[in-house]
């Protein structure tokens, strides 16, 4: 990295050539972690048992680590590319510079999409969380959930508007408390500290896999549960203080911490729950951990996984629209989207016009639209998204070759993660396909729509000259 | 009327007042600063300053 401080109050945010407001240099590695992690986490407290319903707990155990192969990959591949093209937009970003406009234009729907629908989703389950609490405090009527479903959005919207750095502050605690929660839980159950409930063999005995390995396939869609987000890394580039250095750390910490929270949360839930009732994660475990918990006969484990549920699904939302919005942002800021979504706030610095304006999306499809809808078009979005990156990063390593551009991190034994990662989605593309055949193809033709829409109508306001910001020497080959 | 209808109206309006600020503070920015000012981010300014530091 250069020897210039890039946080000083001359160079903060303002570039040396004329940038007058930008989006604030505040944040560091820490911060990074919190997003990448804190997006993701939700999805060990509820969602990634629905893979053992597709396969059995064996299956939901191998989706785990091959999703974990896969989600290695992305870490690997978005830090070497986003510690180079450090700039707000992560991946769509990245495809403008290295692949072309249309794909640029689709990564950013991707990305905010996939954060959007995540968010509402967030939302609904915080809404649902509270109504849980209202009955287990006695109340007896039915609780109106639509309140707290606003009040999560308003408040985490708020937030953001705010500023970056208590936003992704707030997100480092509460996650920093509900990955302790799982390390916790995992202690008190295994037998490590105290006495152990795991009956691992007993409730396996017969269920191994009970669809055979077309289980193990199946299971695959919900595997990426355990991990999705943890991409969304990347749209800090612009706000770190130190993008070369934090934006690897942050991201490959995170995708670590993730690997044992995930492997830690089958393992405990997985040993106390029938593999029937973690499976059915509609009317039998919606949140296995905090199942687990109860089941543990520790009233101090219940409240700290019941407060780790409600933070992890915060955190996530909270990352969401912080992603969301940065993502919109540079669309706008491209012209790609109309460019008064540009625009940063002056004093919060901020993209505050793309923070709310996706609030009410965000409303319609956390009031509107059913939570397994929901979810699945979000992780088809982000499906579509993994797909671009291995292409992405060939072409990248292929048009500026180590050592011509400098790197903040150089991933290992290329090409051998990228031809993993596209081989692993397209098993995850045939998984999602066997469950929900008719969203994927209606999903693909929306983005082909779009596309068709983009080269028509609205490249022709691109500024084409000013696309690429990088200072780098001329491909190779061009 | 127990407590926790009482909470669903707080949530309710928490919310309209936190969207209330959010909406206001945008209409008194848009029209305190000019939209040249507000719209004038640049991507790639760091990566500028990285990229000249490691040729030179």
């Amino acid at each position: 990295m250069a020897d210039f401080d890039i946080t000083s109050k001359v160079q903060d945010g303002m570039g040396p050539h004329g940038t007058k407001v930008g989006l604030l240099r505040v944040l560091g590695p820490a911060h990074v972690w919190a997003l990448g992690v804190g997006i993701v986490l939700v999805g060990e407290y509820m969602g990634w048992n629905f893979a053992v319903g597709k396969g059995g707990a064996y299956a939901a155990l191998l989706a785990c680590w091959f999703a974990g192969i896969l989600y290695t990959c992305v870490a690997m591949i978005d830090s070497e590319v986003t510690s180079t093209v450090a700039a707000a937009g992560g991946q769509y970003t990245q495809a403008k510079h290295i692949v072309g406009p249309l794909m640029a234009f689709n990564v950013g729907l991707y990305l905010v999409f996939a954060y959007t629908m995540l968010e509402a989703a967030n939302a609904i389950t915080a809404g649902y969380l509270v109504s849980v609490v209202a009955t287990m405090t006695g109340y007896t009527g039915a609780l109106d959930q639509r309140p707290f479903i606003v009040l999560v959005i308003m408040f985490l919207a708020w937030l953001n508007y705010r500023g970056v750095l208590a936003t992704l502050t707030f997100n480092l605690v509460i996650t920093a408390i509900a990955f302790a929660a799982i390390l916790i839980i995992f202690l008190s159950t295994s037998g490590i500290v105290g006495g152990g409930i795991m009956q691992h063999a007993a409730l396996f005995e017969g269920h191994e896999l009970p669809y055979g390995w077309i289980g193990v396939l199946a299971a695959m869609h919900f595997g990426l549960w355990y991990y999705l987000g943890i991409e969304g890394t990347t749209q800090a580039a612009e706000e770190v203080r130190s993008p070369a250095r934090a934006l690897p750390f942050g991201t490959l910490a995170g995708i670590m911490t993730l690997l044992i929270a995930a492997t830690l949360t089958w393992y405990v839930c997985s040993g106390v729950l029938p593999w029937e009732f973690l499976g059915d994660g509609v009317s039998g475990s919606v949140a296995p951990l905090f199942d687990t918990a109860r089941l543990s006969g520790s009233t101090g484990l219940v409240w700290l996984l019941g407060f780790g549920t409600l933070f992890a699904t915060l955190a996530s939302a909270n990352g969401c629209i912080n992603d969301a919005s940065r993502a919109w942002f540079a669309m706008g800021r491209d012209k790609y989207l109309p460019s008064w979504f540009g625009a940063v706030h002056p004093k919060y610095r901020t993209p505050y016009r793309s923070i709310v304006f996706l609030v009410p999306i965000a409303l319609i499809f956390a009031l509107g639209a059913p939570l397994d809808q929901v979810i699945t078009f979000s992780i088809l979005s982000g499906l579509l998204e993994y797909t671009f990156m291995p292409l992405n990063i060939i072409l990248f390593r292929k048009k500026w070759p180590m050592g011509v551009i400098k790197r903040g991190y150089e991933h290992p034994f290329h090409p051998l993660p990228a031809i993993t990662l596209l081989a692993l989605c397209a098993v995850t593309f045939f998984a999602v396909f066997l469950g929900y055949g008719t969203q994927l193809v209606a999903m693909i033709g929306f983005y082909i729509v779009v596309s068709l829409w983009f080269h028509f109508r609205r490249y022709r306001f691109i500024d084409r000259g000013a696309q690429f910001t990088m200072p780098w020497p001329r491909p190779q080959g061009y | 009327m127990q407590t926790w209808d009482y909470i669903e109206y707080l949530a309710w309006g928490l919310s309209a007042l936190l969207g209330l600020f959010m909406v206001a503070d945008w209409l008194k920015t848009d029209t305190t600063y000019s939209e040249d000012v507000l719209t004038s981010s640049r991507e790639g300014e760091l990566e500028a300053m990285t990229e000249e530091s490691f040729k030179g």
